[in-house]
């Protein structure tokens, strides 16, 4: 068991709104966020879960246009986060703030855009912002900029674990004493018709395109796939011992961390899920935790057929019946590298608040999962210890534990 | 028209900058334009005056103005 971190401030921009308050009260509505999507117009998958408004010319000015939108939504996420944890960036000690913030793809969007202007135009009007607008660790280098945060700086790439890989990566650099901050989560901006297509033909998208409201069903019996989605979640995390003593609100605690890789499949879950029982046995380990002490599961839960039904094996045979499991997907669909860190975020709510968000969508749970799943309301209860399970293509996993 | 009204108006088509924010003076600098702005910007003005600014030149250039002397010095004319 080692020391746990504080959770200090919390930075969200998700499907249900800009700001954790709203992204917050969105999942506690438990209301799909899914909407048809202009840019995929004509596609067999023509719909997704995009942030509402997200006006970027207003929230960064000018210099919006010079950043992929991965970039956009980390840097409105960690300005929140910042300012919630009642940091002042101009007077910390820049070298001992660091920065972790995953991303699956980088810049599509720039990769696509520019990829048709060398077709049409040639070589020579390929943009000069081509390559810092879409390498994947531009989101924690721009953070760094605005911020004054000089000490390590990096992003993680675990596919759709890599905001809980970060985040993961964050408690280790407080636990060794490499630095005494960390801003750290995820952030993801990938639907565009090239990667979507990439997705629908490896049949891992919902092609619900008649009631996109329904697709996404996280652990529902007539779950089909997961829909795409854009967003990022930032955290401030320190050691306990500093949060105490700025006598900051701690929305609470980050206790552990697990990683494995299943080692199996490129795709494809290990049916029984054993490397996500790896992960999930390991961060309990470093939390100190014991399986029986978990109350809530906010589950990777993507709405595929696959994930869902190995998921529950594996929480029913790793944790018992005990645990209230939510999936925050059915209301923000899949945020890919964003998605563990907005789903850490809603650990940290949920722990804070004292109340379990509804899965959207669970209308008829899949009788092959057999675990207490939170449908229609928000559940009120005593929540002490929560852990969130992130998988990645590639058989990547990061469990993060929480505790009050 | 002239090349310095062609390149106001291309710094708002491409950049985003108000017409009411330049004079000859001000300094891309000042309009917040890096060095990979200025190829953008060289790029944009070869395309909509027919002239090429090389990279060693759009390095060079401080102000409005000096990309405008640069332009009509190469025969851009509108």
């Amino acid at each position: 068991m080692s020391t746990p971190v504080a959770i200090t401030g919390i930075g969200l921009v998700t499907p249900g709104g800009i700001g954790a308050a709203a992204s917050w009260e969105a999942v506690l509505r438990g209301e799909s966020t899914a909407t048809p999507d202009p840019v995929l117009e004509g596609m067999d998958v023509d719909f997704s879960c995009r942030i509402p408004d997200f006006d970027a010319n207003a929230l960064l000015g000018r210099r919006a246009r010079k950043l992929d939108r991965f970039v956009q939504l980390a840097l409105v996420a960690a300005r929140e986060a910042i300012g919630d944890a009642d940091l002042d960036h101009e007077t910390w000690d820049g070298p001992r703030v660091g920065v972790v913030l995953g991303c699956g793809m980088g810049g599509a969007p720039t990769w696509e855009e520019q990829h048709s202007v060398l077709m049409e135009r040639g070589p020579n009007r390929v943009s000069p912002h081509l390559i810092p607008r879409m390498i994947p660790n531009m989101a924690a280098g721009h953070i760094a900029m605005d911020f004054g945060a000089h000490g390590p700086n990096l992003a993680t790439a675990t596919a759709c674990a890599s905001g809980a890989t970060a985040i993961g990566y964050a408690l280790d650099l407080l636990r060794v004493g490499r630095c005494d901050i960390v801003i750290a989560g995820g952030t993801e901006a990938g639907i565009t018709p090239l990667s979507i297509a990439g997705f629908n033909n490896m049949t891992a998208l919902s092609t619900r395109r008649e009631d996109p409201t329904a697709a996404s069903r996280p652990f529902d019996v007539g779950r089909d796939g997961f829909v795409a989605a854009e967003a990022a979640g930032v955290l401030v995390l320190e050691r306990v011992a500093d949060a105490d003593a700025r006598g900051v609100r701690t929305y609470a605690k980050l206790a552990g961390y697990g990683a494995s890789a299943d080692g199996h499949h490129v795709t494809a879950p290990d049916p029984q899920g054993a490397g996500g029982e790896m992960a999930v046995r390991a961060a309990l380990a470093d939390a100190g935790l014991e399986p029986g002490d978990i109350d809530h599961v906010n589950a990777h839960g993507t709405s595929t057929p696959l994930n869902d039904v190995s998921e529950a094996r594996m929480i029913s045979r790793v944790l018992g019946d005990r645990p209230a499991v939510t999936s925050t997907k059915g209301v923000t669909g899949h945020a890919l590298g964003g998605a563990g860190a907005i789903e850490a975020a809603f650990s940290a709510l949920t722990l804070h608040h004292q109340v379990i968000p509804p899965t959207a969508n669970l209308d008829s749970q899949d009788p092959e999962i057999e675990i207490d799943v939170v449908s229609k309301a928000p559940r009120e209860t005593k929540v002490e210890a929560v852990i969130s399970d992130s998988f990645g293509f590639g058989g990547q996993n990061a469990v993060l534990a929480f505790t009050a | 028209m002239s090349v310095y009204t062609k390149i106001v108006a291309l710094l708002d088509d491409k950049f985003g900058i108000a017409a009411d924010e330049v004079t000859e003076t001000t300094t891309f600098e000042e309009l917040d334009l890096d060095s990979l702005d200025l190829v953008e910007f060289s790029m944009a003005a070869e395309d909509e005056l027919g002239v090429k600014i090389e990279d060693e030149e759009a390095a060079e250039l401080k102000t409005v103005g000096d990309a405008v002397k640069l332009l009509e010095s190469k025969g851009a004319s509108v």
